[in-house]
């Protein structure tokens, strides 16, 4: 769904112009940036969306899960960032293996990520490499499986 | 958490690991807090949450677009319009459709009255948490008075479910602006009462100023958002920031504070609803001058009018299968920000082309806002850490979801 209008983003083309490899795809849909970002590269780009004087993403929204099951790459983790100073906002999006759904925390950008990364492995499963302190956070702490996934009953276990 | 050795004055000593919570009436619901103390003060805190959980996320996803809008009632019981704006925006988004102006200054008119009923209920417990039993009777009697229009317009005092996708379920009843505007004429010289018995009380004073303090960048950082940012000096607000619903149409201040203490949320916050009533009077002032449906025109997603329905085939066969499959909006995915009486409430909803939504997530701003207890809390004394629970303004089933 690549369009000549995210082209014109300007936080696109910063992004390219600072590293071509960062940016895999850009989605345009309702108005609303979606940066498509390989794994390997995603602290590095949170380090620069977040510092970056002319971009200044500061604010962590919200990190969110959609389970794609049964279809690979199965899960899409999004990042809802937030420039406070720009009124501008911009969504991350990686896609992650079924088999190996691990990431790399952005708490040290962003220290609100703690919960939402927690919440993210508690009802997802997705393993965030480098966080202070990964554990249920909702769910009991000796809860079996990962209730927000497509192959979870919506009944619960049986 | 286990006990750790500390220096006190008179030698080494260990802390004590105290359990508050889940039940403890000034958490707000079943929040459990484990704080570790040397003496009095605290030295950890460290909230423990999901007591609540009920997995309206998961249940969303077995839902058609139009049944999950019950869902978001309940997940902010003080705010139950907010959520269904924000809910209701955001399956507007996906389906690249606008609710008619009318509608929309209703839905603001509606939102404000949220706003200012879910800011009564924080004075009014917060209050009492701190030991001022009187302001707590005051506020729910004003709050009751609220509740009575939501009631008179929807049928129900919390579980509205009154914004639906693509406009309101029903034309307001008449007299609706009669009844909006004898409370809020009297609303101002209510909260000047509260002011009087706060504001200036020494108690008051002493239990929220420079307590739980929290500096702007701080709660950038942490993500806060809502009167917990704007209490520490950042103009962040989402109804001026991103207006939606016609928001740009209305006049009104941001409200801040420089301190980033307790007292300055307190004082956002009541600056907050006077703010409000503003708003609420320009909304009475411009609804009356409009006219036009409350629906937009969509067929086969937006059901018809029961006239429509009652006289044509094509009305009959939409209002059928609206009811009985469903809308189906096209593959894709939208994140709608508004502004809660908590903060910016998100809502990211992806289609997949089906009926029902793939994925509902609720970006909840107290569940965030929680978060950043521990730096509000960790220095000062046990009392303290009520005041600071309290001023985050919590509700726990938003937290949990």
């Amino acid at each position: 769904m690549e369009s000549q209008e995210a082209d014109k983003n300007p936080v696109v083309q910063r992004l390219r112009q600072w590293d071509a490899e960062a940016v895999s795809e850009v989605i345009e849909f309702r108005g609303e940036t979606t940066v498509v970002v390989p794994r390997a590269h995603l602290n590095r780009v949170s380090a620069y969306l977040a510092s970056e004087p002319f971009l200044y993403f500061a604010f962590l929204s919200d990190i969110t899960t959609v389970d794609r099951f049964p279809l690979e790459p199965r899960f899409e983790v999004n990042y809802h960032l937030l420039s406070i100073a720009r009124s501008d906002r911009l969504r991350l999006k990686v896609r992650l293996p079924g088999n190996d759904p691990t990431l790399p925390s952005v708490t040290s950008v962003w220290p609100t990520a703690n919960w939402h990364e927690r919440e993210n492995y508690d009802l997802f499963g997705i393993r965030f490499e480098g966080h202070p302190d990964l554990r249920r956070i909702l769910m009991p702490d000796d809860w079996e499986g990962y209730p927000l996934r497509k192959d979870y009953p919506v009944e619960g276990p049986r | 958490m286990t006990p750790t050795t500390v220096e006190t004055p008179t030698g080494a000593a260990q802390t004590m690991v105290l359990n508050m919570g889940p039940q403890h009436p000034s958490t707000h619901g079943v929040l459990r807090v484990i704080l570790e103390l040397n003496g009095e003060i605290v030295v950890k805190a460290e909230p423990i949450i999901g007591y609540l959980h009920t997995g309206i996320e998961k249940s969303c996803e077995a839902k058609t677009y139009s049944q999950v809008i019950t869902l978001t009632d309940r997940i902010d019981y003080l705010a139950p319009l907010s959520n269904n704006l924000g809910y209701c925006l955001a399956v507007e988004k996906l389906l690249g459709l606008e609710a008619p102006k009318r509608a929309q200054y209703i839905r603001v008119l509606l939102t404000e009255l949220t706003r200012i009923a879910s800011h009564l209920v924080w004075v009014g417990t917060h209050a009492i948490d701190l030991g001022a039993m009187s302001v707590f009777l005051y506020t729910f009697r004003e709050r009751e008075e609220i509740m009575k229009i939501f009631e008179y317009v929807s049928g129900q005092r919390m579980m509205t479910s009154y914004f639906r996708v693509g406009g309101l379920a029903l034309e307001p009843p008449p007299g609706f602006l009669d009844k909006v505007r004898r409370v809020i004429d009297a609303l101002p010289g209510h909260i000047d009462e509260y002011e009087d018995l706060l504001t200036n009380n020494r108690i008051w004073l002493g239990r929220t100023k420079g307590v739980g303090i929290i500096s702007a960048d701080d709660a950038i950082a942490m993500g806060c958002s809502g009167p917990m940012l704007r209490g520490s000096g950042v103009a962040y607000d989402v109804r001026k920031a991103f207006p939606y619903s016609s928001y740009e149409d209305f006049r009104f201040e941001v409200q801040t504070q420089t301190a980033g203490d307790c007292f300055a949320r307190y004082q956002v916050r009541v600056a907050e609803i006077r703010e409000s009533i503003k708003i609420v009077r320009q909304a009475m002032e411009k609804i009356p001058k409009m006219d036009g449906p409350i629906r937009t025109e969509a067929p086969g997603i937006i059901p018809p009018s029961r006239e429509e329905m009652k006289t044509s085939i094509e009305g009959l066969i939409y209002h059928f299968k609206i009811y009985t499959e469903g809308f189906a909006p096209p593959p894709g995915e939208v994140y709608q920000v508004i502004e809660s009486p908590r903060g910016e409430l998100g809502f990211f909803v992806a289609s997949d082309g089906s009926a029902k939504p793939y994925r509902v997530k609720v970006r909840a701003p107290s569940f965030v806002n929680l978060q950043s207890l521990p730096k509000l809390a960790v220095g000062r004394l046990i009392a303290d850490v009520v005041a600071c629970i309290g001023t985050t303004d919590i509700v726990l089933g938003e937290v949990d979801r």
